[in-house]
């Protein structure tokens, strides 16, 4: 990763994604004038009819505003890492990987269908799980892309539980369809239920408080997936399913205080923490739990203020995270170091970063008249008009704010141009296609604080509408909103921000000292994990102890049991006993199978036994054979053969039978007695019966016609049924696979 | 097994195994036969031969891997299936095609269905195969 020396960074894998998600971006930018009058845009395909599953895409504001955030910031992070990643052994593995992140991601915010959104949905978190263990020869990117992937993945599957509740109960998958039903969800018993496991499923994807710890570790991926998939996009995909489940879930008591009190915890757990860390790419992501904490709070209101400053936030937030996460990228590639205490007076050698960094960090920090100022003040006026506890959620906001203010400055400010140290000497300015990306996204966050309408039109306005259902008109966007209450707290966040900047080493030592006191979430994560899998270690023991003997006695013993219990509580009169009109030849073959059972029995000789278990097979090809049933008679005779052969080459290895006195078997006894018994009784009510011969008419007048073939056995298998031919074919493979592997693995040595 | 008889004839039969496996396949669909059942006789002349000459020589004899014979198999079973869209059928519907058909004479039938029967066969024979190889292998 060291950008220094020239490396021929133009290539296929690094610029073909760029193309890819310039080219999207430009195409949702064309949706922009019609989302803005206020039309959605709807494509429908059917998938799966019978199960009501459809490929159906539905774009309004809320799924164009992150559409574009994810093919905009997409592109200029693929520019990024086509030169951050020049020359890396596996840089096309992770173009590939970054860009079917992106696929999904899309297809996540586009789709209407919640079931097509869930397969979406668990697409980002694959991806994210390979591009975490991108640097996979690290245990500590293997183990964070785990737990990440563990996380997410419970998560996912506790959205997929609520979303049937939801199809379920709405008679709809359809997002849009169901979100014009007011009351279909908040009416219905199954209303609990439905918000807990969707909840679920956004916590764990947004990291919100106690599912946040996985974030933090994600920051083992590259930086660019950090600044793309961990800040912009893919942690937002809970907040974006907060919002678009909005107007059907919102509006009770327990979506407000849930949303509230999960995202207060979080905003203001997450930016203390933000403090106490000496990474700067590790503070960043802090900040980012933070900005996730506010948007979950905002969410859980109803009121045009709180969702206009969702919606501002979550654009305003996208542009100067990503853009920070890149300067710290590049900081880290320059200088070889991301530690706050190393890191000093940077700007005189990276002139453009250290704009960049300003500029982003002074949205953040929410100064005039970046759109971050917009951002904050409307947090306020939000924050004032929350159904939940005003004071408290205006008290934690001010908090976080306070501690963004010094963030800001810990990142962007002290790196570039304090003089508390000196500078690393020998460094260059990064290379251009590293720029952009910062560059253009913070000069972003300058453009819509000066011209706040455009945005608020085209974007803002759009989204509010998909998220409040339309009602209540948006909130202006304004960078002077007059003398109130907002501004006062914004003056207080400003004061109290840097004051806390001020002694910011002191507080990161108490902090410090305080975490390493308190107990670890990663501890108990460990925990959690070496817990499940001693659990599951000692249920396998219990039922596969690999003892053939008892897997036979379970299977045998639960058919009889079933058979048995059955027999005697439906079967009506006992059917009559007498010897059946058989021929001579019957009574040889019977004989005969009798014979070969008998051996079975009493032999100590494995290739007796086998030998015998061959006869009593053949035994009942002869009886194939008497009752015209050729081909089932070849396949028995070919089976039975095969099976002696392969017996034969194991047998001539194992030791001799040694079979305990029957006396001591009653259990065997019982089981195979007890077994030939109800079988024959069974079978014996079931000829009884008369025989339904429709099936065998139908193949008899239909084989030769319709499928050109005599032979009715295979023409059922392979023309008439063969798609289950075809399911059987695959199972025969998939045992020959997992035979081939029991064999040629080596037995794991049990630790104690 | 060190026996030069079986050796001498685990050659011989390993051959007329093959050429009686194809013969039962081809005519599966009037007579009794098929897929399956030629499979299972193409498999039993390869066990017999790798008892007699060991899995090494057996394995070169059958030139490709097992495991991938049985998967080949599943896949042409699989492309059968799947011709059956481009003459607008619902998937794993019979194709036919008689070659020189006249009023009187049906000509030479050819159709998906033999080829879904070679894809079982395929399955048939390399699945016992990989089995019996790594069987033998593993005692």
């Amino acid at each position: 990763m060291d950008t220094s020396t020239p490396t021929r960074w133009m290539t296929l894998a690094g610029l073909l994604p760029v193309v890819i998600a310039g080219s999207l971006f430009i195409w949702f930018a064309g949706m922009l004038p019609v989302i803005a009058a206020g039309d959605t845009l709807r494509f429908v395909w059917e998938w799966v009819p019978s199960l009501g599953v459809n490929v159906s895409f539905y774009i309004d504001g809320l799924s164009l505003t992150f559409a574009l955030l994810i093919t905009g910031i997409g592109a200029l992070v693929m520019l990024y890492s086509a030169r951050y990643l020049a020359g890396h052994v596996h840089q096309a593995r992770f173009s590939l990987y970054l860009t079917s992140f992106m696929l999904a991601m899309i297809g996540l915010v586009i789709s209407d269908n919640l079931l097509a959104l869930f397969v979406f949905w668990e697409l980002t978190t694959i991806t994210s799980y390979l591009l975490i263990g991108f640097s996979h020869d690290t245990v500590k990117a293997r183990r964070s892309a785990l737990q990440a992937l563990m996380m997410t993945g419970v998560g996912g599957l506790a959205l997929l539980a609520g979303i049937i509740l939801i199809g379920t109960t709405a008679g709809t998958f359809e997002m849009s369809e169901i979100n014009a039903m007011p009351g279909v969800l908040t009416g219905s018993v199954m209303y609990l239920p439905i918000v807990l496991l969707v909840l679920a499923g956004a916590f764990t994807k947004s990291a919100q408080m106690p599912f946040h710890f996985w974030l933090p570790n994600a920051m083992a991926a590259p930086t660019p997936v950090s600044a793309y998939l961990h800040s912009a996009t893919m942690v937002k995909a809970g907040v974006y399913l907060m919002a678009r489940t909005h107007p059907s879930l919102a509006g009770t008591d327990f979506w407000l205080w849930t949303l509230t009190i999960a995202g207060a915890i979080t905003m203001v757990f997450a930016s203390v923490m933000a403090l106490r860390q000496t990474d700067l790419k590790l503070a960043l992501a802090y900040t980012t739990l933070m900005a996730l904490g506010a948007l979950t709070l905002l969410l859980g209101n109803e009121s045009g203020y709180t969702i206009t400053a969702a919606a501002t936030f979550l654009i305003v937030h996208s542009l100067y995270k990503a853009a920070l996460f890149l300067v710290v990228g590049i900081l880290d590639a320059q200088t070889g170091t991301r530690e706050a205490g190393k890191l000093f007076g940077m700007a005189r050698a990276m002139p453009v970063t250290a704009a960049a960094a300003a500029v982003a960090a002074l949205s953040m920090a929410g100064f005039p008249p970046f759109l971050g100022f917009i951002g904050k003040e409307l947090k306020y006026a939000g924050a004032i008009a929350v159904a939940s506890e005003p004071y408290l959620v205006a008290g934690a906001f001010l908090i976080a704010s306070a501690l963004m203010v010094a963030i800001a400055g810990i990142v962007s400010f002290r790196p570039f141009w304090s003089k508390s140290g000196a500078p690393i000497a020998d460094v260059k300015e990064a290379p251009w296609p590293m720029l952009v990306g910062p560059v253009v996204l913070a000069l972003l966050g300058a453009f819509f604080g000066i011209f706040p309408d455009t945005l608020a039109t085209m974007l803002v306005n759009p989204t509010v509408a998909s998220i409040v259902g339309s009602a209540e008109p948006a909130k202006e966007l304004k960078l002077w909103a007059g003398v109130n209450l907002p501004l006062f707290l914004s003056i207080a966040t400003f004061v109290l921000g840097f004051a806390i900047y001020a002694y910011k080493l002191k507080l990161r030592a108490i902090l410090i000292d305080l975490t390493e006191r308190s107990p670890k979430f990663d501890n108990g994560w460990d925990k959690l994990m070496a817990g499940i899998a001693a659990g599951s270690k000692a249920l396998t023991r219990v039922i596969q102890t690999g003892v053939l003997y008892h897997y036979m006695v379970a299977t045998f013993g639960t058919a009889l049991a079933v058979l048995a219990v059955t027999l005697f509580f439906r079967s009506t009169g006992i059917p009559a006993l007498g010897v059946p009109q058989v021929q001579l030849w019957d009574w040889l073959v019977f004989l005969l199978v009798l014979l070969g059972s008998i051996l079975v029995l009493v032999t100590n000789s494995r290739i007796t036994a086998i030998a015998g278990l061959g006869v009593v097979g053949i035994g009942m090809a002869m009886i194939f054979i008497l009752y015209s049933a050729p081909d089932v008679a070849i396949t028995q005779l070919l089976v039975e053969t095969l099976v002696v052969v392969l017996f034969a080459a194991a047998a001539l290895k194992l030791p001799s039978l040694t079979p305990e006195p029957l006396r001591k078997r009653w259990l065997d006894v019982i089981i195979s007695v007890g077994l030939g018994i109800v079988t024959t009784v069974i079978l014996l009510k079931v000829t009884t019966g008369p025989i339904d011969r429709e099936l065998t008419t139908f193949f008899e007048t239909a084989s030769y016609p319709q499928a050109f073939g005599q032979n009715i056995v295979n023409v059922i298998l392979v023309d008439f049924r063969a798609l289950d031919t075809f399911g059987e074919i695959a199972v025969v493979l998939i045992a020959a696979i997992s035979i081939f592997a029991l064999l040629k693995s080596k037995p794991e040595e049990d630790k104690p | 097994m060190n026996s030069v008889i079986l050796r001498a004839g685990a050659r011989l039969q390993v051959v007329l195994l093959l050429v009686f496996s194809a013969y039962m396949l081809l005519r599966g669909h009037n007579a009794p036969g098929g897929g399956f059942i030629g499979g299972l006789i193409a498999a039993t002349g390869f066990v017999v031969y790798a008892i007699a000459c060991g899995t090494a020589d057996a394995r070169k004899a059958l030139r490709f891997d097992p495991g991938s014979i049985a998967g080949a198999g599943l896949g042409i079973a699989l492309i059968a299936g799947l011709m059956a869209v481009f003459w607008g059928d619902a998937l794993f519907t019979g194709q036919w095609l008689f070659i020189g058909a006249t009023e009187t004479e049906k000509g030479l039938p050819l159709s998906t269905v033999l080829v879904f029967d070679i894809g079982v066969y395929l399955v048939v024979l390399g699945a016992i195969l990989s089995i019996t190889f790594a069987l033998e292998e593993a005692v």
